[in-house]
């Protein structure tokens, strides 16, 4: 049994917590300059996800991100796989405890995080990279009409539904992953426990409805 | 009361084991279920069988030493009870009754529903412990100890040892168990002096032994007979993680 641990398991647990509470900021960026493409004009988001691939600022911030999410990824697997060792023998009868739903599936929420993550990649962020865009002409430059292609995708019917799946999990996953970090980090005290907790609720409505709002309104609005 | 139990049974650890039902009348709601256990298993020797083998001491829901994973749940659908302490009315009459063992890979099965937790000693034996001189006792009130935190050190104290922590996490995760040992001592200041080595040594030792990783699913805290809370671990973590920064 003498498997001596390279990292031991309160440090991957450290590492996972940190990272996820690196990514929420990160979507709450994405979800504002989402919010840009409902404007009537839509060059301030045009301009905007320009700055974002072009800023060699957000460039640095762009490996930090996809290290962050390749960390969360692989320590998440990591962790996953030690627990399942840790029992090779099941239950014949098992999960009659009491506790959260949202906290029991979180592999299986990421899993489906990460494909709409992939799918994702591919249909805006590799193509935007790769320049397989139409252009715009703002102020006497040409930069991808990331615009236009946002409100195409999501005239289809499909394209919507997916997407609105995809962040009702990423809601689940965030319920219990915001407040369940603070724990891991071992911030855990009787006045600000229960406020977290509530705010993990908060955050996660907020995320979910707010990335799900935008395709709704592009999908029954005039755009 | 009148039910069928479905008992894992396994002969030897190396056994591939089995489940097998029996039916068993005339049980008192009054009655514990290691009592119904221990009917049927007289049922079982008058009828040249071999009786179910599993484990029980005090019998007062003191020593941690019974155990039984009982419907699903470990000591079963009562809340903050061990199986000896459990009462047969908790069940309806005629209902279907699956017992196991406690499935982890830390706690190999011996016989039917024992299993070997002296996981939780090796634990125990790398830190969970104070070092005392020898010599006279000390006034009892010489330290002074704040009524807080010596309440808090006496609940992470009253655990057991009992491994409902471990049965019950989906992760066979151990950290319950050691954040309370880990808790007891770091509370109070005749156990502030080993704290950080103490915290080291068990966290290395838990994930040595192969015990799962907390995913803060709290499914410990819910079935823990003595209550433990959750709030052990985060103060275990906070322990650990000042005593790798500070060395
Ligand atoms: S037999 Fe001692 S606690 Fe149950």
């Amino acid at each position: 049994m003498g498997n001596k641990r390279f990292q031991s398991s309160l440090t991957k647990k450290f590492v996972m917590a940190f990272m996820g509470l690196f990514l929420i900021t990160f979507l709450f960026v994405h979800l504002g300059i989402n919010f840009l493409v409902l404007l009537p004009d839509t060059t301030a988001f045009n301009v905007a996800a320009h700055f974002m691939g072009t800023n060699p600022v957000i460039k640095v911030f762009e490996v930090i991100l996809f290290g962050g999410f390749i960390i969360h990824i692989i320590y998440g697997l990591i962790l996953q796989i030690q627990n399942w060792m840790a029992r090779p023998n099941r239950y014949k009868i098992e999960g009659w405890s009491h506790t959260s739903p949202f906290s029991k599936f979180m592999i299986h929420t990421a899993a489906i995080i990460f494909i709409f993550l992939a799918i994702h990649l591919a249909d805006f962020y590799f193509k935007a990279k790769l320049g397989h865009i139409g252009e715009v002409n703002i102020d006497g430059e040409n930069i991808h009409d990331m615009a236009a292609l946002v409100l195409a995708k999501f005239k289809i019917f499909g394209f919507v539904i997916g997407y609105i799946v995809a962040f009702v999990i990423l809601g689940f996953h965030l319920h219990h992953g915001f407040q369940s970090a603070f724990q891991s980090l071992g911030l855990n005290n009787r006045t600000y426990t229960p406020f977290i907790k509530s705010l993990s609720t908060i955050i996660s409505i907020v995320l979910a409805l707010g990335f799900i709002v935008i395709p709704i309104a592009i999908y029954f609005g005039n755009f | 009361m009148n039910l069928t139990l479905k008992i894992w049974r396994q002969e030897n650890p190396e056994a591939k084991g089995r489940f097998e039902k029996y039916e068993i009348s005339e049980i008192s709601p009054d009655s514990s279920f290691l009592e119904m256990m221990d009917l049927l298993n007289e049922q079982l020797i008058k009828e040249g069988k071999d009786p179910v083998a599993y484990d029980h001491d005090c019998r007062e829901g003191i020593c941690g030493m019974c155990s039984l994973y009982i419907n699903g749940r470990p000591h079963g659908p009562d809340s903050a009870v061990t199986t000896c302490q459990l009462h047969m009315r908790k069940f309806k009459d005629g209902e279907t009754v699956t017992i196991e063992p406690w499935r982890a890979k830390p706690f190999p099965v011996l016989k039917d529903l024992i299993v070997d937790r002296s996981a939780l000693d090796e634990i125990i034996q790398v830190g969970g412990y104070i070092s005392v001189n020898t010599g006279g006792v000390p006034d009892a009130n010489d330290i002074p100890i704040a009524k807080e935190k010596a309440d808090l050190a006496m609940d992470a104290a009253a655990c057991i040892g009992c491994g409902a922590c471990v049965a019950a996490c989906k992760n066979a995760s151990a950290m319950l168990f050691v954040s309370a040992k880990v808790s007891q001592f770091a509370l109070l200041p005749q156990g502030k002096t080993e704290a950080k080595d103490r915290v080291k040594a068990m966290v290395a030792k838990m994930d040595e032994l192969g015990f799962g990783n907390c995913t803060n699913t709290y499914a410990c805290e819910a079935e823990c007979p003595k209550e433990i809370k959750v709030t052990n671990i985060a103060r275990m973590n906070r322990q650990f993680f000042g005593a790798k920064v500070s060395g």
